[in-house]
């Protein structure tokens, strides 16, 4: 197809920062954590159908190989992001929910928020850990 | 014609969306219900920390626990599927590839929810 001639020289226009050179607002950030946290929990929620199924299975029916690959470092490294996960994403979650009703949207209150969030979603995730490693979660037993 | 919306959509008020705010709703009652369940959720598990398989069978026998684990299950897969649309539509803009990645990640979370629900039930049983 040949060019048309009267197409305006589309030359040195000015273009929209683009997402690379933007300096990231910790607003951004969250957002885009949000949705990579909710990735993360649907890939949780394979892990848990996996673990639901050895628990139905019984003794001797998967668990203590659940048990066993969840042990390893990788296994507890992406149990860890689970949890964190879920911290995160639950937290954040209120907040969007606060959003929908006008709550929140001020920029020096959402960015403080962020770090709050941010910080707490860590904290909740390393209380979860610490709670299991010293021995005071299986409380259930 | 002033107007390029069909008279079906104008009774409806929508426009090229095809669709009103009931994805948006059913999102944030999903969300608004996993707030207790996810608690629950989590302090369930930290109980069963190092247990053995007898711990969560037990517990799940119980017909409140095996409940709240089958809502919880089902609140978060039908809120990942609804999460999850949103993400295919944002970033894939091919109509075939997006139809497909769409049916596809349904499929994939109603087998894990059937899955799960039928382990629930043969745990609250056995």
């Amino acid at each position: 197809m040949a060019d048309n001639p009267q197409r305006p020289q589309a030359t040195a226009r000015p273009l929209s920062p683009h997402m690379t050179i933007y300096r990231w607002p910790v607003t951004m950030m969250t957002s885009i954590t949000h949705r990579f946290t909710g990735v993360g929990l649907t890939v949780g929620a394979v892990i848990l159908a996996w673990w639901l199924v050895c628990v139905s299975n019984g003794i001797d029916g998967g668990y203590g190989t659940f048990m066993a690959v969840a042990s390893t470092p990788v296994g507890e490294l992406i149990l860890f992001g689970v949890t964190w996960s879920l911290v995160f994403h639950f937290l954040n979650g209120i907040r969007h929910l606060a959003w929908d009703l006008g709550f929140g949207f001020d920029k020096k209150l959402a960015e403080r928020n962020s770090v709050i969030i941010f910080a707490l979603s860590v904290i909740g995730a390393l209380a979860v850990f610490a709670t299991a490693w010293t021995g005071h979660g299986g409380y259930l037993k | 014609m002033s107007t390029a919306q069909t008279p079906l959509h104008k009774v409806q008020g929508m426009g090229s969306s095809h669709s009103g705010t009931g994805h948006f709703w059913r999102e944030r009652i999903t969300a608004l219900a996993l707030i207790p369940l996810s608690l629950w959720f989590l302090f369930t598990m930290l109980g069963m920390a190092g247990a053995s398989v007898v711990t969560p069978a037990q517990f799940f026998q119980h017909p409140w626990n095996g409940a709240l684990m089958a809502a919880f299950v089902s609140f978060s897969l039908y809120h990942a599927a609804l999460g999850l649309q949103v993400v295919i539509e944002d970033y894939v803009h091919t109509a075939g590839t997006k139809i497909f990645s769409l049916l596809a990640i349904r499929g994939a979370l109603l087998a894990c929810w059937i899955v799960s629900i039928f382990a629930i039930l043969r745990i609250t049983v056995s």
